[in-house]
């Protein structure tokens, strides 16, 4: 086995050289910036590049793409985010985003139209189905053989774009138990994060919403909470380390369960 | 011929009330933001198909949607027998469809069987409503008026299907007797079960119970007419149009405000000039009922409380204050005592404004803020209407004209604003993940 660094391609460079590469990665500021999620960008890049896909990242040019702002109220933020990165996107001339974060997902291909920004955007358990589907990406490893996996939807993939199926048809693909939770798909019950909740103090109540779905996924009994989104991946990450189980489960992010069973 | 009369007074009466209210609440719902809805209209028509008549989202939960089923299908199966109780009533006859002879015992039949299954389904409803007390029915928001608003609907959709049984069964003893003057067309299905109850009754007291039940029974279908343009029950009425015009973009997906793109490309763009002179100042979302669209305040008018919306909202589960189908309720009160207001002719347009309450008097900010957008709410409802959209504009309104939003909030604009995140970090830092990640390759 050998190893390799790899250089993550970046637009400004790549345009610099006349070169156009087929998808924009949105790395988003979790990614960015959040330790944790961190690791899932990294895991997806590094299937990118196993599958030699072409692709780039704006790197210190990308912004937020303010679903933040919009939700809790600042129209005016989010609206200035979207044109300036629109006028950049439309600059390097792209044409699909391929990102991690449902809610970004859902801005570029729901919101920025308005603002004259059209994009083929594809959320990433999307591509990889995608990549399944085209049998580009095959799986023979079986790490996760003898764990139960149960998959929480990120309600900016179900119910706000209708997208169940796509992260479930990856991991089936994975050797390993699957186990739905109670509530699931367009009845999932939010990790709590959205709608700015992510950056503020819950009001006050009987209970921290993660921490009643980190129950409801502790329910199963599966070793593997799955997610796909860097805001669930938070909630969910506290939820198991206030309920006390960070030994005995893990919270995965799909790209994260993929790159593992590649062993790359 | 009096009696005719009295019934023409009666149904003129009724109709005459019943339109005023109607109208008054079009005009309410008018007072909204005047926007466009006329795209798709097949897919529009489809919707009303499926989901307002054909019930679709109510079968998430099948309990319910069985019960409400027996109801609504049999409210509207029983209210065809309507057509010959009301030209009965204007031309003074009796029973005049019963020259179709023996097709006429099977229809009356049918009528009966149907008026068992809304009887039965409203008993359970009452029974789930006040003995199992199902959690939603019990909420904050539910106070006294709501809860005791569908006892009265239940109780009195019991009492007209009753007068009409009892009424076919004394009827049917009455056809019997040799001095009667009621047209033979037999028993029905149904009635002829309780027949023994009256059978010993002499035929005066079986004529008064008769024409007795046929009254109550008309004029409670008057009464009741008129009680529900006043209560939850309207959405018999507005959940066709009210699913005609629902969103059929992506629930994630929020409106636009094309007010704040002005500004924003006034600021963006040197070149850009505001050619829309005459535009007149706007207040950037939600204070008032008539800064929301009329839209949704049709939504607060469909709404029949059901609380599907709130028994899944994550923020109520977990004991926050806010309520999905509060935020529709507050709206729809709200917009009734402003509407008193404006259309009484007495008040003067100063006093309306000085007294005018806002939508921040019925909804506070601690509600507004416990939502996550998570769109739980606007897909649990069985008539599309859209709690979140209400919560987002008076958000707006919070953060565009108070600059009110919670502190750490402010914090996170500030951020994005300066650095293009949402925390505190440096944009020139956003390629740190990118240090050092192997491949291995095989």
């Amino acid at each position: 086995m050998e190893k390799q660094k790899i250089d993550v391609p970046v637009m400004a460079d790549l345009f610099a050289k006349n070169e156009k590469p087929e998808y924009l990665f949105w790395v988003g500021s979790a990614g960015a910036f959040d330790d944790r999620y961190k690791n899932v960008v990294r895991a997806f890049v590094k299937i990118l590049t196993h599958l030699g896909i072409s692709y780039a990242v704006l790197g210190i040019e990308e912004s937020s793409t303010g679903d933040v702002a919009r939700r809790a109220g600042n129209e005016m933020l989010f609206q200035m985010q979207a044109m300036m990165n629109i006028e950049l996107l439309n600059g390097y001339e792209v044409k699909k985003i391929i990102t991690c974060d449902p809610h970004a997902y859902n801005t570029f291909k729901n919101e920025y139209p308005q603002f004259n920004g059209n994009y083929k955007v594809i959320h990433h358990t999307q591509f990889l189905r995608d990549q399944i589907e085209t049998g580009n990406l095959k799986i023979n490893s079986a790490i996760f053989a003898e764990k139960t996996i149960t998959y929480h939807d990120p309600c900016y993939l179900g119910r706000a774009n209708g997208e169940y199926a796509a992260p479930r048809k990856v991991l089936d693909l994975i050797p390993s138990e699957k186990k739905e939770m109670k509530r699931n798909k367009s009845k999932a019950l939010c990790c709590g994060a959205g709608g700015g909740q992510m950056f503020k103090e819950a009001e006050k109540g009987d209970k921290e919403i993660f921490i009643e779905r980190t129950e409801e996924a502790l329910e199963t009994g599966a070793d593997i909470i799955a997610t796909a989104c860097p805001y669930c991946m938070t909630m969910i990450t506290d939820g198991i380390k206030y309920k006390d189980k960070v030994e005995e489960v893990k919270n995965y992010d799909i790209a994260e369960i993929v790159s593992l069973s590649l062993e790359i | 011929m009096f009696t005719s009369i009295i019934f023409i007074l009666i149904l003129s009466v009724a109709t005459v009330v019943f339109y005023r209210k109607v109208r008054k609440i079009t005009r309410s719902i008018k007072l909204g933001k005047d926007i466009t809805i006329n795209d798709n209209k097949l897919l529009r028509w489809k919707r009303v198909l499926f989901i307002a008549i054909g019930q679709e989202k109510m079968l998430q939960r099948p309990v319910a949607a069985l019960l409400h089923i027996f109801v609504y299908a049999g409210f509207i199966i029983v209210n065809i027998e309507m057509c010959e109780i009301l030209i009965d009533g204007v031309a003074g006859t009796h029973r005049l469809f019963s020259f179709f002879g023996g097709f006429y015992g099977i229809m009356v039949s049918i009528f009966e069987f149907f008026a068992i299954t809304v009887m039965f389904g409203c008993a359970i409803f009452l029974v789930r409503r006040n003995i199992l007390r199902i959690k939603r029915f019990w909420n904050k928001e539910m106070t006294l008026w709501p809860r005791s608003d569908a006892n009265i609907i239940l109780i009195t959709e019991l009492l007209l299907m009753s007068a009409v049984l009892i009424m076919n069964a004394t009827d049917s003893i009455l056809q019997t007797k040799p001095d009667s003057h009621y047209i033979k067309v037999g028993s029905f299905m149904i009635s002829s079960i309780i027949q023994p109850v009256f059978s010993d009754l002499p035929s005066s007291s079986l004529v008064f119970i008769e024409r007795f039940c046929w009254w109550f029974h008309i004029v409670g279908v008057f009464a009741f007419l008129n009680y529900i343009p006043y209560s939850k029950h309207f959405h018999v009425f507005l959940s066709f149009p009210n699913v005609y015009y629902s969103k059929l973009r992506p629930a994630g997906e929020m409106a636009n405000m094309p007010s704040i793109t002005k500004e924003v490309k006034l600021m963006l763009e040197e070149n850009y000039s505001d050619q829309d002179e005459n535009s007149e100042v706007v207040t950037f979302g939600a204070k008032t009922v008539g800064d929301l669209t009329w839209k949704h305040l049709m939504d607060a008018y469909s709404c029949t409380e059901c609380g599907r919306c709130t028994s899944v909202c994550p923020a109520n589960i977990t004991g926050k204050k806010l309520s999905p189908r509060k935020i529709v309720m507050d709206t729809r009160d709200n917009l009734e005592e402003i509407a008193d207001k404006l259309f009484n002719r007495k008040s003067s347009e100063k006093d309306n404004e000085k007294n005018a309450r806002s939508l921040f008097d019925f909804i506070s900010a601690e509600e507004l803020w416990a939502c996550t957008t998570c769109n739980a709410c606007t897909y649990e409802c069985p008539v599309n209407i859209e709690p979140l959209a209400i919560i987002l504009e008076m958000r707006r309104y919070l953060v565009l004209e108070e600059s009110a939003a919670p502190g750490p909030l402010n914090n996170t604009f500030s951020n994005i604003e300066n650095n293009g995140a949402p925390w505190q970090f440096s944009h020139e830092d956003r390629m740190e993940w990118a240090k050092d990640i192997y491949i291995h390759q095989r």
